[in-house]
């Protein structure tokens, strides 16, 4: 691959006692692309990605994240990637802007710096009448981009999506993949994880997890190949059929 | 700005947007002290008292016009012993006293109803004191540091020790127990942010919300309560503090241990609120209580605050009379935040 990867992990392994929740799982996402990481609940997806964001050690295994060793550079780990989290969590009691303000200079962004960005997002969202308006106020869709704006604004090298489209209507999720297209065009990596599996056809590349491993990991056109299947829906049936952890 | 002033003008900017609670929070101090301070006393006022008497002489007449005259004491008149019966048991009188001369001597009885054994055992003592006053020896009796015997005195130390616990401890574990469901915290913790900023960035605004406290709670004690201003004022500031930042530490505590808002509010108000009410001294002395459950009353840290507050404020004496309890709870205030810090980072 001439591309350069951002992500590398390899035999990442994370026990919780006898349990087994992310076992040698080996991965790599170049610049640029939009990975898919699917899975029942309970297949270990938010384990794996905790470690990926230096929320948590591994037990085992090693791996770089936008460069950095994911064991000993947690700390800056965390400087160069963007987390939107599947609740859409953002300060509801605060404006828009001051949670755009707030995580902006968390992630150590300049006042002028972020007055400029912020300023161009708010005209591209069209959301510029809603500056001062409470977060818990708007509506979910509007939060939804308000939550990856926030995680995106200081142009992380790598933005992890944890189920960002979950409760949202058809229509806004297309939008939404609108802006994880846009990001990635402009050298974003974006690493996604999501239940519908229609959302998987729009990813570069998608990886099952089933109890722990991954179980495949290729294009969708190939995955579908592989399996025979019409569908990502069909694949991760086949896939995911004899999986013990499901809730 | 730096992002720990930024995060502790997001927590500032929560706080007063979330209106109701701060003026409960406010408000309630102020409530509890004028509330302890005036209206509630320990003390039992307008004891209906009503006097039988066999024959009447001159005695008899003189302690009967004591009782008119006191005010305690509301006297409903001389009645027979039947009567006195009946008005007992109906809850009319709260006491009784019989008068019977044996042999040239005066006897008495008191008969008191006990079914509120606090206010019966006053009303014995005040009965007793004025029926012996006026014979034999005169007792002197020189109350210290609180001459009349207010309870506003007793109280105000309480109610400090109460006040610290619930605002600190369980606003602090709430308002991190509710960043952890509303999955903020997730974010806070993948940002570059040190975990210690995270922390401080919590604990910060909840300690000026307390200073504020504190300062509305002196005010009103040394004027309104009227409790005698001296020096000993910047020794009650501080061991308050250290009471505070304790109660902050218990509250980081409690919200690495709760999972959701209500379990910290139960945590919080189970394991405070009640032993600090009940076992603190604050309302119940310490020493007429068993020794185990005096022993237990070691580990309650508003036990020690109330009593350094009791010889601070009140008896005002200088800092070398409460070393115990001040080093008490600065041994508490380290081994709970040592607790707190372990089990936040202990999630990796």
């Amino acid at each position: 691959m001439d591309k350069e990867i951002v992500i590398s992990v390899k035999d990442l392994t994370k026990k919780f006692g006898n349990f087994i929740a992310v076992d040698h799982i080996t991965i790599q996402v170049s610049r640029g692309e939009i990975f898919g990481f699917l899975g029942a609940n309970g297949a270990g997806k938010t384990t794996a990605m905790r470690i990926l964001c230096g929320l948590s050690f591994p037990t085992s295994g090693t791996g770089t994240v936008a460069g950095y060793d994911i064991i000993r550079q947690a700390e800056e780990i965390k400087r160069h990637i963007g987390y939107m989290s599947q609740k859409f969590s953002l300060y509801e009691e605060l404006t828009v802007w001051e949670n755009l303000n707030l995580f902006a200079t968390i992630y150590g962004m300049s006042a002028k710096d972020i007055k400029k960005k912020a300023g161009a997002v708010f005209e591209a969202l069209g959301m510029e009448n809603m500056r001062n308006v409470l977060v818990k106020e708007i509506p979910l869709g509007w939060k939804q981009k308000l939550a990856f704006t926030v995680a995106t604004l200081h142009s992380p090298d790598i933005v992890f999506l944890d189920e960002p489209t979950g409760g949202v209507d058809p229509f806004t999720r297309r939008k939404f993949w609108e802006m994880i297209y846009r990001a990635s065009s402009e050298g974003m990596t974006v690493f996604v994880t999501t239940h519908y599996l229609d959302e998987a056809e729009y990813c570069n590349r998608v990886s099952i997890m089933v109890d722990g491993h991954i179980k495949a990991l290729d294009s969708p056109t190939g995955l579908k190949q592989r399996y025979h299947a019409e569908t990502m829906d069909e694949v991760f049936r086949i896939v995911a059929r004899g999986a013990k952890r499901w809730d | 700005m730096s992002v720990f002033q930024s995060l502790i003008k997001k927590e500032i900017l929560h706080l007063m947007r979330d209106f109701r609670t701060v003026t409960v929070v406010l408000v309630i101090p102020v409530v509890l002290l004028l509330l302890f301070g005036f209206a509630i006393s320990t003390g039992v006022n307008n004891v209906r008292v009503v006097a039988v008497v066999e024959q009447h002489t001159d005695e008899t007449k003189q302690i009967i016009e004591r009782f008119r005259t006191n005010s305690y004491f509301t006297f409903v008149g001389v009645v027979t012993r039947n009567d006195m019966e009946t008005l007992l048991r109906k809850g009319r009188v709260d006491a009784a006293v019989t008068f019977r001369t044996e042999k040239g001597k005066l006897k008495h009885q008191i008969i008191v109803d006990a079914s509120n054994t606090n206010m019966a055992q006053t009303a014995t003592a005040y009965l007793e004191s004025v029926i012996s006053s006026g014979n034999s020896i005169p007792v002197v009796i020189n109350t210290l540091y609180n001459p009349q015997l207010r309870s506003a005195y007793n109280f105000v130390p309480g109610i400090m020790g109460m006040i610290f616990i619930i605002i600190c401890a369980m606003m602090t574990s709430v308002s991190i127990v509710s960043e952890k469901e509303s999955g903020t915290m997730n974010l806070l913790l993948v940002s570059p942010v040190r975990p210690y900023i995270i922390i401080l960035g919590k604990l910060v605004p909840y300690f000026m919300l307390s200073c504020i406290i504190l300062t509305l709670m002196l005010m009103l004690s040394y004027t309104v309560l009227g409790i005698p201003f001296s020096f000993s004022v910047i020794n009650v500031i501080w061991v308050t503090i250290l009471y505070v930042i304790l109660a902050l530490a218990l509250g980081l505590l409690i919200s690495t241990i709760a999972s959701t808002q209500v379990s910290a509010l139960l945590v919080s108000g189970v394991m405070f609120m009640i032993p600090v009410v009940l076992l603190s001294g604050m309302i119940f002395p310490v020493e007429n209580m068993p020794l185990v459950l005096q022993w237990f009353t070691c580990i309650i840290p508003a036990r020690w605050y109330i009593s350094a507050m009791r010889i601070l404020m009140i008896q005002q004496l200088p800092v070398g009379y409460v070393l115990t309890e001040v080093s008490v709870l600065s041994g508490m205030t380290l081994v709970v935040l040592i607790l707190a810090i372990k089990k936040f980072n202990a999630k990796k």
